[in-house]
């Protein structure tokens, strides 16, 4: 088997605050494939988008970063900016959150995405347009060449996010990176979005990290999943497996949190108590001991490491593991 | 042409909107944001508002509450017209109502500490003790989960989201009202604080006796709290029916279509290729007859040319369309 696309070893980035240092990624190795999938699921504040930001270097200045983030044979945290200029955008592409302001406001549509592929590819004016008019095509956009001409505000908010999917593909990138997509979009666009998402990553054959709170949007779109809690990744496993048997508590209270359509009205949602800890605060022992139910005596005292389950390729971190022989409560 | 949308099981309605309509000027063109909505809301009940941004959800709820005054129509609280009221009567009238908005630390001021913040709707409403505000301001920040001696003295910045949305909540139940409009109040939440207001809400409503309209995006949490359901569409409503028979057997292609684009947390369920649906039209040039038929899969020129009005289906159950699925 050849290397990874990307591999991220021991990451850890730091945030000065008044408060003392934010530990925002603690000590973090992932690695992804050269077209595949993985999702990296957790709440707000749990470091998923920092890591995303160590990877395409884009952190705060403040930021302290260790570890390394191999992408294509080289270090980013070691590359000099003009080199990891010239691959952001190119073959490291980001799609963010919201297209309102990851769009600049006072340009047209077409200099947005003609810039990027005239700066990435040699091409000229015309060959530019026409490479635009069919990436808008390609990512669902009616009257493409008028299209061109328009103001990001001329557009709804599912075709911005079309028209940023198609800026970061528009030099077919090894690599994209998908912060929460679509958390800004209605339903019915989210769907649409994500199918858009997994159509050009198979034709591109182009990996892909997609980055959410949501567990549904990854369930059925992602190879592999990493759930982060705190700054750590707590668990970690292809897809179908982690759904079939989770270790983390975490991961199994994530997943009943969420309303099923299946449930009757009024029933009372099995929610998380408290929140997660002070990132400014970390605790001694695991971080999500304090709001787990089968927490106990070690679990305060200790950090779990992430260790191997059964299935090949399934990590937890955590002391008393749930569902470690047959599923029960099925 | 009048209709009643949703019949309720028994006693006259809480809440009666009668042939609704509202619109925005816009240069000079017309945002037709709210076009003829009737429905009704049981004492008691919990009226679940689904819809796309800019469906006008949002513009009916504060039509309700008289923040964003109609163009006809009526709404009747208790039976009294609440369009038909001013000045010092609408300011009582509206005690008995309140709103909980989407976006929880945005509708806190940031420089107000939060015991005066939930108190301010007791002296808005010309409560002079003192004690008698705190000792109410202790008790509805107690009943939502926070400790009243903590809390008091703080600053919004020092919350969470989720605690800010509980903060908002104790705010709206202070002056002891009947009924709440909850705009999108976990839309902005994560996935596990989002669990715990759902469930703050139910234990608030049945402890004060609440009626809730609860207007929100994602059909599973509205499920997860209404008994009834109405789906809308561009100013229009096209499903209204009991939650489980909603979901379990939608008559209107758009309630299908909403409930077809739900991401299911589970990787068996390999996500049906999204039906090419496009995007809501414009609700300044709203398409002729049904508004749905520019994205419905069994549109035909009857559509076009006649607006489908809302006829019951199934007990309890309306639906707007000339086609309904079986």
């Amino acid at each position: 088997m050849s290397a990874p696309l990307l591999t991220i070893e021991d990451v850890a980035v730091e945030l000065p605050t008044p408060r003392g240092n934010l530990r925002a990624v603690d000590h973090v190795d992932l690695s992804l494939d050269a077209g595949r999938t993985l999702g990296i699921v957790g709440e707000s504040g749990c470091g998923k988008t920092m890591l995303s930001r160590a990877v395409l270097q884009l952190l705060p200045k403040k930021a302290k970063l260790t570890g390394r983030v191999m992408f294509d044979g080289q270090d980013l945290v070691r590359l000099d900016a003009e080199r990891l200029r010239r691959l952001r955008g190119r073959d490291l592409a980001v799609v963010f959150q919201d297209p309102m302001t990851s769009l600049n406001p006072v340009l047209t549509i077409g200099t947005q995405l003609m810039e990027t592929i005239q700066e990435h590819l040699e091409l000229d004016a015309s060959a530019a347009k026409a490479r635009s008019i069919e990436l808008l095509a390609a990512v669902g956009i009616p009257a493409p060449e008028q299209r061109l001409a328009q103001y990001p505000h001329q557009c709804s908010g599912g075709m911005r996010q079309r028209i940023a999917i198609a800026i970061a593909l528009s030099c077919e990138p090894k690599l994209l990176i998908a912060d929460e997509p679509t958390t800004a979009l209605d339903v019915t666009i989210q769907a649409q979005i994500l199918d858009l998402l997994a159509r050009e990553q198979r034709r591109r054959h182009m990996a892909m990290i997609i980055i959410t709170h949501d567990l549904g949007v990854v369930a059925g779109r992602a190879d592999e999943l990493a759930v982060m809690y705190a700054g750590r990744v707590v668990e970690r496993a292809p897809t179908p497996a982690l759904f079939k048997r989770m270790h983390m508590p975490y991961t199994e209270a994530l997943l009943a949190a969420i309303p099923k359509l299946e449930t009757a009205p009024h029933t009372p949602l099995p929610a998380i108590s408290g929140r997660p800890p002070d990132p400014t605060r970390p605790l001694k022992g695991c971080s999500f001991a304090p709001r787990c139910r089968y927490a106990a005596g070690r679990c305060h005292e200790a950090k779990p490491e992430l260790k191997s389950a059964e299935m090949p390729g399934h990590l937890y971190a955590c002391f008393h593991p749930i569902q470690m022989s047959e599923r029960t409560d099925a | 042409m009048m209709q009643i949308a949703a019949r309720t099981a028994s006693g006259t309605p809480l809440l009666n909107v009668d042939n609704l309509v509202v619109e925005y000027g816009l240069g000079n063109k017309t945002v037709h944001a709210v076009s003829g909505v009737s429905l009704e809301v049981a004492r008691g009940e919990t009226l679940g508002l689904v819809g796309e941004s800019g469906c006008g959800k949002s513009t009916l709820g504060r039509a309700v509450l008289q923040l964003r005054r109609a163009k006809s129509g009526r709404v009747l609280f208790d039976g009294e017209d609440l369009t038909a009221m001013e000045g010092e009567a609408l300011r009582k009238m509206r005690r008995r109502v309140q709103l909980i908005f989407q976006d929880p630390i945005a509708s806190l001021n940031p420089r107000r500490r939060i015991g005066d913040i939930v108190a301010e709707p007791l002296i808005i409403a010309g409560v002079k003790d003192a004690a008698e505000r705190k000792r109410r301001v202790h008790e509805v920040l107690g009943a939502v989960g926070l400790d009243p001696e903590l809390v008091s003295g703080r600053l919004p910045h020092e919350f969470s989201g989720g605690q800010c949305q509980r903060i908002c909540i104790a705010r709206s139940l202070v002056l002891n009202p009947e009924f709440i409009v909850c705009d999108e109040p976990v839309s902005a939440l994560d996935v596990s604080i989002r669990a715990q207001i759902l469930n703050l809400l139910e234990e608030m409503k049945a402890r004060f006796g609440l009626t809730l309209l609860f207007i929100a995006h994602d059909l599973a949490v509205v499920k997860a709290v209404s008994d009834r359901v109405a789906v809308m569409y561009l100013g229009r409503l096209c499903e209204v029916g009991p939650s489980e028979q909603l979901f379990a057997k939608p008559a209107h292609p758009y309630t299908a279509l909403l409930l077809q684009a739900i991401p299911v947390p589970d990787p068996d369920m390999r996500p049906a290729e999204s039906v090419a649906t496009g995007e809501p039209p414009s609700p300044i040039a709203p398409p002729s007859g049904c508004r749905f038929r520019t994205r419905c899969p069994r549109a035909d020129q009857r559509c076009s040319a006649e607006i489908p009005e809302l006829r019951e289906v199934a007990p309890g159950q309306f639906a707007a369309c000339h086609h309904p699925l079986a």
